[in-house]
């Protein structure tokens, strides 16, 4: 055949059908619609009044006049932001890397190595998992008070109890990761075992390739959490500025300048900023990671 | 190359009190193509991985060679095992899939690279070594899997059940491609399937199991003519052997009409009467039967039937030429050629030689 076919020309529905579509597809949406204007609206209000001047902040408009951005650069200037994010940042960097290096090893062999004692140390985890914080804060913050009196430094006031314990395994990461690894076909495993693998070789070789997506979660959950986290660092840190993390400097910003609301939503919406680009950016893994919580049948 | 040999072998899984594998002796020649075979449950699999060191040894022991590997770790065991599923990495190539054991082994890129190419050639998949699994056939795949094996030149290759994941046609095909690869290498070869007809074409010898048990180890040609038992009597052969209980009197069996004789010797006074279908004919004279099902195969026939052995409704399948093909709910005279009989003890299934 050498004739060559024409492009097929796609029929457009006509106008009505297109109009009856486009109201079902809003309707069918419409909880949703309303939910996501319900989550948007604090942060479109945040972002309003980081643009007012103290005085329009205060008053009943909602639309800044004029826009005021050098809210931002006084936010920045009048507080020590930019400290507190360092060490936000080296919070979530060590804790984020001591968990994934204490939970991977315990989840393989929760998951996928046969010995006495494996359901009972499950247990553990899951008692672990189901225990809130609040529980276990008042010896803990015994304890590194008294061990920094025996060792002569100062642990409460400084990050360090807020990280080491992530470098001891932490349950949800242990129990995520077990239920993703658990889910790899034991023949890639023995695969590899026949093929001259040591345990310590497949989980760096082969485990950690396939399970790409469950470590993905853990890291991006324990990110968010020490992003977010303002309970321990209340405790720790409170009785040292220098070593605030973003969430307990922004609480201690209305009494430091007087509640300037401008101010306060200014910093609160650059501190935002990095954890929205982290979610969008890694929104599929995150997804997947919140799938994974859930036991498959 | 070496020989393999279990040695009163036996696994019993944690938790269970029945073994999954007996007391297993078997010795599987250097070279050989050793094909274990069985129903589902009957520990082909068990003994398979226990002799890749994946499954332990709860007593006896395992040679290879003159080297009891019986508590060696799997990689020291120099032996490359081909999984059903293929076990082939999603994340690497093709190539860094075969390369896998000799990049673990510490080989060079280079030299790691040649003999990879060299396999690749060997099993005709030079052009898939930048593709990923995902991008693969399920006959390609395996030919990799196969790929990943020989390139460490072991001196034992194991293969689990590797065709069962492929159409039936392909199955057929890569059947021949296996066994022609076999003989070029002359590698000792472990192959486990549940596929009679597999085990039959592929196999130097065939272990038949059951119930964790040796039934028999023999030659395809053998097994078929001289099973020990009534269970690899039925296993082995498609359609089934016919299976029938019969009374023995004066020293022989009637059936349809026609006398069977039984050794001396042979206490009871009954014995199982096992006929293939070929050996049994559709005739003028013989026992009287039902026709329930015709397959046609072509060249053949196999005649279903219902006929009344020893005063009990029996199934029964006869063997006839296409062309003199009886029709379904027609009756029929089946005559047994009695010199292809075989006889087995009604207690133990045990065979009766004559």
């Amino acid at each position: 055949m050498s004739a060559v076919a024409a492009p097929l020309e796609r029929r457009r529905p006509p106008r009505a059908v297109r109009r009856r579509r486009f109201l079902i597809a809003v309707a069918d949406h419409s909880l949703l619609i309303a939910a996501a204007a319900a989550f948007l609206a604090p942060v479109v209000f945040i972002a309003l009044t980081a643009l007012m001047t103290n005085d329009q902040a205060l008053s009943a408009h909602l639309w800044p006049h004029p826009f005021r951005w050098s809210n931002f650069k006084e936010a920045i200037s009048t507080a020590p932001l930019l400290r507190w994010t360092l060490n936000t940042l080296i919070y979530a960097a060590l804790a984020t890397i001591g968990i994934l290096v204490s939970s991977i090893p315990v989840a393989y062999a929760l998951a996928k190595l046969r010995w006495r004692g494996r359901n009972a140390v499950m247990l553990v985890v899951l008692v672990a998992l189901m225990l809130p914080p609040q529980v276990s804060v008042v010896p803990l913050y015994v304890m590194w008070a008294k061990l920094g009196n025996a060792v002569g430094f100062h642990f409460v006031g400084s990050l360090w109890p807020l990280i080491i314990p992530a470098w001891l395994g932490d349950a949800f990461s242990i129990f995520l990761l077990r239920q993703f690894f658990m889910t790899i076909p034991e023949e890639y495993l023995d695969a590899a075992r026949v093929d001259g693998c040591g345990e310590l070789r497949i989980l760096t070789t082969v485990v950690l390739r396939l399970a790409k997506p469950a470590i993905a979660a853990v890291a991006l959950f324990s990110v968010l959490y020490t992003f977010n986290d303002f309970f321990l660092p209340l405790l720790y840190l409170s009785d040292n500025p220098s070593s605030w993390v973003v969430s307990l400097g922004l609480s201690q910003y209305r009494s430091l300048h007087q509640v300037q609301w401008n101010l306060t939503m200014a910093a609160t919406l650059l501190v935002m900023a990095p954890v929205i680009v982290v979610f969008f950016l890694a929104q599929r893994a995150f997804v997947e990671g919140v799938t994974l919580t859930g036991v498959k049948g | 190359m070496a020989d393999v040999r279990f040695d009163q072998a036996t696994r019993v899984y944690p938790g269970n009190d029945a073994p999954a594998v007996d007391a297993l002796d078997l010795t599987i020649a250097d070279g050989e193509f050793m094909v274990l075979v069985g129903p589902s449950g009957s520990g082909k699999t068990t003994a398979l991985r226990m002799l890749a060191g994946l499954e332990e040894v709860d007593a006896g022991s395992i040679f290879v060679g003159e080297r009891d590997i019986t508590d060696v770790a799997p990689k020291n065991r120099d032996i490359a095992m081909v999984f059903q599923n293929y076990a082939l990495y999603p994340y690497l190539t093709v190539a860094a899939n075969i390369g896998f054991p000799l990049k673990i082994a510490g080989m060079k890129k280079r030299e790691r690279e040649r003999k990879v190419q060299e396999v690749a050639e060997l099993l005709d998949i030079t052009d898939q070594l930048h593709k990923k699994p995902g991008q693969l056939s399920g006959g390609q795949r395996q030919r990799v899997a196969m790929g990943r094996a020989i390139v460490r030149e072991p001196s034992v290759f194991l293969m689990d059940e590797p065709l069962s994941n492929l159409d039936a046609k392909l199955r057929v095909q890569m059947r021949a491609d296996i066994a022609a690869l076999q003989s070029r290498l002359g590698v000792t070869t472990v192959y486990v399937t549940h596929d009679q007809s597999e085990a039959m074409t592929l196999g130097h010898r065939v272990a038949v199991l059951k119930d964790a048990k040796l039934q028999q180890c023999d030659t395809p040609r053998e097994l078929y003519a001289r099973p020990a038992n009534t269970f690899v009597a039925g296993f082995i052969g498609s359609p089934s052997m016919n299976l029938c209980t019969v009374p023995v009197a004066n020293g022989c069996v009637s059936f349809g009409g026609m006398p069977v004789s039984v050794p001396a010797g042979v206490a009871g006074d009954s014995v199982v009467l096992g006929l293939r279908p070929e050996a049994l004919e559709l005739a003028a004279e013989g026992l009287d039967a039902e026709v329930e099902v015709v397959e046609e195969l072509g060249a053949d026939a196999y005649v279903f039937c219902v006929a009344e052995v020893n005063g009990a409704p029996t199934k029964l399948v006869a063997r006839s030429h296409a062309r003199q093909a009886p029709h379904r709910g027609s009756r029929v005279k089946l005559r047994p050629l009695a010199d292809e009989a075989h006889l087995f003890r009604p207690d133990t299934g045990e065979r009766i030689d004559s």
